[in-house]
């Protein structure tokens, strides 16, 4: 993590709005990328995201930073790639249907390990309902291998400490990373705490000490990311979609092949353990787990206050980020419980993982909702009651 | 007494190792490629202190030969990797090379936009009629009535003029020629670098390979040039020439050079 220097703490302060807020959601999501640095954002309108699109376009001039609204969702996202790859801490915030478009972009970004966050307000197909049925588009969207890193605010408070985490974690892996969003906390308004800024911990992406004649672009250690070289300044770099060895120069070697990939997909599978939190509540003595995500932890919690109320020893697993997967966490609850319910607004999805990281040690009960609305704490204690009858 | 092995001079911008370069025998990149450094090395410009940018085709190749700093890969969306590099470095001299397909189909959008905003690049468009890379199907760009591997019984659509349709979309600096004229696409390419605002130096060019052989029979590269040259004309004769003896020709030359403010995002200086 860098620290602010006393000499750019006035310049970051007008970044960083102190204080207790009551704000909304999306805004919450803009003030956390703005403290973290953000200094481009382009994006295509699309609800429920706008608001974000809105607020960027008034704060990030104020900051010096840059905003673009682009001709669609693909400009956005190469946008940010160029912006990226020029020195910026990019963002772009869409939803669904804009999701869709944006693959192409992520592809390019995952291969080149271009650090962008995207925020994905996630929507029903054709409006803008609550749902997180394209859990799965987040994870496999793109074409190619890579690994995706996700994570799920449940609160407009984590609106804001998540996108700042999610800038954290692009720059020091060199990934895109998503913010994993909908609509019921993208507009909701909440209380909204923003620290002082020198108690914001910042990670900003490491540059070259290399000389041009000895940099290697995508060089780097087992499950490491490369460090980057500036542009237009005699480093020489193709950042290139097309399979390259570690001086970037574009290649058909197998092994070379072979080796991209292996580092692209390890640098976040071997380090998942760093990069994955939960969190627990009333885990101690529970024979119950609810394993949940997002804003599906909001009613969670409720419900397992409400089963304890009964005599049913209810807990609850968080899940900060879905992907990668956190298997440690999950593994050590299932063992730990006779059932977990994985409570989710969609057909059934972040079930299948969850099943397979706790096979042999626990039962995985689906308690699912797909109506364009989040679970009720009443529904999720009666599909318990029903299920452990 | 042996002669000492003479290099060309222009080789100091190229990258080595990647050479000899992947054109087919005839193609028109190559003299793109040559046009281009013989530009850079006039006006002085080291392309180490650039950024290039290809996207996907025959034409996207050519700035991988270049000693510098590029973005490569993706079909279509340069100009919106172009949009994102000159809000963070407006500064730093951004060229693309885009074939027709690239810069008018699939990325025709981004064109359209980027020429309204007046986004401050330099746009290379090599204009092959077809799509080549993929063996050779036909583009907006493709004249009417032309065999292609996917207008097997002629093509039915019109084509685009790329160059009245960047003018239209406000483009401030626009040109077109041909690969025959060497002195004409350097001097074009120049005006180019120098230019602020969006160039789009558009370069009619044979493609031997795919183009000659399905839509001229011929796969001799001197006859798709003279192909190109009877079905193009200099603008300036264009007065000259009946409505008639234009049909279906392109005109060449500079079609607009003029000064506007260049696009630099949403700011709070407006």
């Amino acid at each position: 993590m860098t620290t602010i220097h006393a000499n750019q703490l006035d310049a970051w302060q007008k970044r960083v709005d102190t204080g207790v807020h009551f704000m909304l959601g999306n805004y919450a999501l803009v003030e956390g990328a703005i403290s973290a640095g953000c200094d481009f954002f382009a994006g295509y309108p699309i609800t429920p995201a706008n608001e974000i699109s809105e607020r960027m376009s008034q704060r990030l001039p104020q900051v010096g930073g840059k905003f673009v609204q682009g001709e669609d969702e693909l400009c956005s996202i190469f946008a940010l790639a160029g912006a990226s790859l020029a020195g910026g801490k990019v963002m772009t915030a869409t939803a669904s249907a804009g999701f869709n478009y944006m693959q192409e972009g992520l592809g390019y970004c995952y291969t080149i390990e271009a650090p962008i966050v995207v925020a994905d307000v996630m929507r029903t197909r054709g409006d803008n309902f609550a749902t997180y049925a394209d859990i799965y588009q987040l994870r496999y969207g793109c074409s190619g291998d890579y690994e995706a890193v996700v994570v799920c605010p449940s609160s407009v408070q984590e609106l804001y400490d998540y996108t700042i985490w999610a800038f954290n974690l692009a720059e020091k892996y060199r990934n895109p990373v998503i913010v994993m969003s909908e609509a019921t906390i993208a507009l909701m308004r909440e209380r909204l705490e923003i620290p002082p800024a020198e108690q914001i911990e910042l990670f900003n992406r490491r540059y070259t000490s290399a000389a041009p004649e000895e940099y290697l672009p995508f060089g780097a250690p087992e499950n490491g990311c490369p460090d980057f070289a500036p542009l237009g300044k005699g480093y020489k770099t193709i950042y290139s979609l097309n399979p390259h060895n570690e001086k970037g120069s574009i290649d058909w070697d197998p092994d070379d092949f072979e080796r991209l990939y292996k580092r692209i997909c390890g640098k976040i599978r071997e380090n998942a353990d760093e990069i994955c939190r939960t969190e627990r509540f009333m885990m101690d003595d529970a024979e119950y787990a609810i394993v949940t995500y997002g804003s599906e932890v909001r009613p969670s919690i409720e419900a397992a206050r409400m089963a304890r109320d009964e005599g049913m020893k209810v807990g609850v697993l968080k899940l900060c980020n879905i992907w990668p997967v956190p298997e440690k966490a999950i593994a050590e609850v299932a063992g730990n419980v006779s059932r977990i319910f994985a409570v989710e607004m969609n057909m059934g999805r972040y079930v299948n993982e969850i099943t397979r990281v706790a096979e042999g040690k626990c039962k995985v009960t689906p308690i699912t909702k797909n109506r364009g609305q989040i679970h009720t704490s009443t529904e999720i204690l009666r599909a318990m009651r029903e299920e452990t009858k | 007494m042996a002669d000492e092995l003479k290099i060309n001079p222009l080789r100091k911008y190229l990258r080595k190792e990647k050479l000899p370069h992947f054109f087919c025998a005839g193609c028109g990149c190559g003299q793109v490629l040559n046009y281009y450094i013989q530009a850079l090395d006039e006006l002085q410009m080291d392309p180490e202190q650039m950024l290039h940018i290809g996207g996907v085709g025959c034409t996207a190749r050519i700035p991988i030969y270049i000693k510098t700093d590029m973005c490569h890969g993706v079909h279509g969306r340069t100009l919106a990797w172009a949009t994102g590099v000159k809000m963070m470095r407006p500064e730093l001299p951004v060229v693309i090379f885009a074939g027709d397909g690239d810069l008018a189909s699939i990325g025709g959008n981004h064109m359209i936009q980027s020429c309204r905003r007046n986004l401050d690049v330099t746009v290379v468009m090599v204009n092959n009629m077809n799509f080549a890379m993929t063996g050779g199907q036909v583009a907006p760009t493709t004249p009417e009535e032309a065999h292609t591997m996917t207008t097997p019984y002629g093509s039915g659509e019109p084509r685009f003029d790329v160059c009245k349709l960047a003018v239209a979309a406000g483009a401030t600096h626009v040109e077109r020629w041909t690969t025959a004229q060497p002195l004409q696409c350097k001097k074009a390419m120049e005006r180019a670098l120098q230019h602020k605002g969006f160039s789009l130096i558009e370069i009619v060019s044979q493609c031997p390979t795919h183009y000659g052989r399905y839509a001229l029979r011929t796969g001799d590269p001197m006859k798709v040039m003279e192909y190109i040259q009877a079905t193009t004309y200099s603008k300036e004769l264009a007065g000259k020439l009946t409505e008639e003896e234009k049909e279906g020709k392109l005109p060449l030359g500079e079609f607009i050079c003029v000064e506007k403010p260049v696009y630099a995002g949403t700011n709070m200086e407006l």
